[in-house]
């Protein structure tokens, strides 16, 4: 084990699968420049600098990923994905099905978004769900250290299309990680704590935000479940249901919007399959329907807090769901 | 066999890469005519919502035969002329179009996005101008893993006015990837006229800028077609860079098939019709002799029967099993 920042961990899985596996190859906007040892061990035709061209360094990524490379390609910020989005979506998203499965797209797309560097909204914009949405797509967004690393070697061994975000505010939190080939398969959520009250489902930098709420509800005298989704594609149901219906009470947090994000899957996966083992509404803290600020005090009021979390958990083990549904829709 | 060799050998059957065999004038007419069997047939068995290359014929052969079966291919809506030239069956492609389960893509395609894997057509992209934001990334393979062939990656007028024409030019041109930019400018961009949406008359002068070789031809003549491509296939293989080969050629019929084009001047169609290139270079071979009629004839009975028996293929082939609706989404 060592103790390792998330982005020692992304450079320890690429640097480990290019060795594992002559196909990964890795191109993007000031990839050979920003990982130069990449560049000095494997050489300069398989880390590449590219254009400042989203849309051709990932239709690129999914021709090469159709003829038998694994490329990961660096789009650097979320909201250049619109660039990307007709190679993305309509190419390596679909045409394995259009083509009859004659074809697959074995290829990752790095972003990184999320409140903490004052970027402000056209660096900063959580629309992971956009991809969620898409047919033919897997979606990871984890939150620490080692589950950068294992969920990164294994986007790259998925025959997929993975999109991979990396919250912006986590790039040097630091955490234990194996040293060894150690993978965290897509589709599995992490349960980080275990408690009988009420469930906190989150991922990417709040899970860090319902760790800090559970200590406090602890000494509430409230016993809080925290689980880290870590893939939002494809969504591990069966923790979620298992959770909740041990619990009966959900809350989902993400800096995301809150229309048709995750958490609206969430929810509406619990209403569907966990309904009577519910004991109150599910309710969503997000951020709101507004382009992600830059200014600092705006950009911290955009993502959940600890104090939001505690006080709507606590209103709802305490029996008062109404204030905890106004609660939830005054921070709409 | 290592896994490199496999993969070396994914795309390249054991045909050792080398020049393709010049076409024979009969080869080339029966193609063509081919081509322009089957698009007529679309229509007349109720698909009006098929986009076609009639008139383009001669581009399509002309360059595809110049490529060798390692070579790989990327085309565009309207790639029937590529498919067939590279040796498709109609039959399996009609049932492509009828969403049959023994259409090239077992029937979730349909006429829009046909590819081909045994025959190394990797796409045909519906959006214009996705051939070519995958084309890099094709050639990017070619090069990295060893591979012999290049790549073919067919366009139109109307994709070189999308960004991702300029951001792939570019991209091949800065890596040395073996691109064949095929740019087939036939005048229309759906509903609009070329010349509404460019100052240059041809794209290969955009092209050169981006520094390779950029030629435009005849895209009627189907034996200069042939010529130019044959040169520029070689040119991709001995350098390992791009090339660019426009073809000048025009769409006669409307975007699809349902459009009756009224909004084109009927002079510029008459205009092109008297350059149809399948009727020039038939009445060509016969006044130099290179051709009978009677082989003529041969040659138009063969091509209906291969139509009929198309027909009767895709017509007879069964829909897909509805639990195909969600399988192959992922692998």
């Amino acid at each position: 084990m060592s103790h390792i920042t998330v982005e020692e961990a992304i450079s320890q899985a690429l640097a480990e699968e290019m060795r594992r596996d002559s196909r990964v190859i890795m191109f993007g906007e000031g990839v050979a420049t920003k990982q130069n040892g990449l560049v000095k061990e494997f050489g300069a035709a398989r880390v590449r600098n590219t254009p400042l061209a989203e849309g051709i360094i990932a239709g690129t990524a999914a021709g090469a990923a159709a003829t038998g490379l694994r490329p990961v390609v660096d789009l650097l910020f979320a909201p250049f994905l619109t660039f990307a989005m007709e190679e993305i979506v309509n190419s390596a998203g679909k045409l394995r099905y259009i083509s009859g499965g004659q074809f697959s797209f074995p290829m990752v797309a790095m972003v990184r978004t999320g409140s903490g560097w004052g970027v402000g909204a056209q660096h900063n914009h959580n629309n992971e769900s956009w991809f969620v949405h898409a047919p033919g797509l897997k979606v990871v967004m984890p939150s620490r250290p080692a589950d950068f690393k294992g969920l990164l070697k294994a986007a790259i061994r998925d025959d997929n299309p993975v999109l991979f975000f990396q919250d912006l505010s986590l790039g040097y939190e630091a955490g234990e990680c194996s040293d060894g080939d150690d993978i965290v398969p897509l589709g599995k959520a992490a349960m980080l704590r275990e408690g009988s009250d009420v469930t906190l489902i989150a991922y990417a930098k709040t899970v860090g935000t319902c760790l800090k709420a559970a200590d406090r509800l602890a000494e509430l005298g409230i016993a809080a479940q925290v689980i880290d989704l870590r893939t939002l594609k494809p969504l591990d149901e069966e923790t979620i249901l298992n959770a909740v219906r041990r619990t009966g009470r959900a809350i989902v947090v993400h800096e995301a919007s809150r229309m048709c994000g995750v958490g609206a899957e969430v929810a509406a996966i619990l209403s569907e399959k966990a309904f009577w083992a519910l004991k109150s509404p599910v309710i969503r803290l997000t951020g709101p329907d507004a382009p992600p600020p830059a200014s600092f005090p705006l950009e911290q009021a955009f993502a959940p807090q600890p104090d939001a979390i505690v006080e709507v958990a606590a209103s709802l083990v305490n029996g008062c769901q109404a204030d905890a549904s106004e609660r939830q829709l005054a921070l709409a | 066999m290592t896994q490199r060799e496999k993969q070396m050998n994914e795309f390249q059957q054991s045909k050792s890469p080398q020049m393709s065999a010049l076409s024979t004038p009969a080869d080339l007419l029966g193609t063509m005519m081919l081509i322009r069997a089957y698009e007529q047939t679309l229509p007349e068995l109720g698909f009006k919502m098929v986009c076609t290359s009639v008139g383009q014929e001669a581009s399509a052969t002309g360059v595809v035969q110049a490529l060798g079966s390692e070579d790989l291919i990327l085309t565009n809506h309207r790639s029937a002329g590529h498919l067939i030239a590279r040796g498709a069956d109609p039959g399996r492609m009609l049932a492509e179009v009828m969403g049959r389960s023994t259409g090239y893509c077992k029937g979730k395609s349909g006429t829009l996005h046909i590819s081909i894997k045994e025959l190394g057509v990797v796409l045909t992209s519906t959006i214009v101008g996705g051939e070519l934001s995958l084309a890099t990334g094709v050639a990017l393979s070619q090069q990295q893993l060893g591979r012999e062939g290049i790549v073919a990656c067919f366009f139109g007028d109307g994709a070189a006015t999308e960004g991702v024409f300029h951001e792939s030019v570019n991209l091949a041109a800065v890596w040395n990837l073996p691109v064949l930019y095929v740019c087939e400018n036939n005048q229309w961009q759906a509903y609009v006229s070329r010349r509404e949406t460019m100052r240059t008359d041809h794209i290969s002068d955009w092209a050169a800028k981006y520094g390779m070789e950029a030629l435009t031809v005849d895209g009627n003549d189907v034996e200069g077609v042939h010529a130019a491509a044959r040169g520029a296939v070689a040119k991709v293989k001995s350098t390992g860079r791009p090339f660019f080969l426009e073809t000048y050629t025009y769409r006669m019929h409307g975007h699809m098939e349902a459009d009756d084009q009224a909004y084109v001047d009927p002079n510029e169609l008459a205009a092109w019709a008297a350059r149809d290139p399948i009727r020039q270079f038939q009445q060509r071979l016969l006044r130099e002799g290179l051709l009978t009629e009677v082989e003529v004839g041969r040659i138009e009975a063969r091509v209906r029967s291969r139509m009929e028996a198309a027909v009767a293929f895709a017509s007879s082939s069964p829909y897909p099993e509805l639990a195909e609706l969600t399988t192959e989404v992922y692998a």
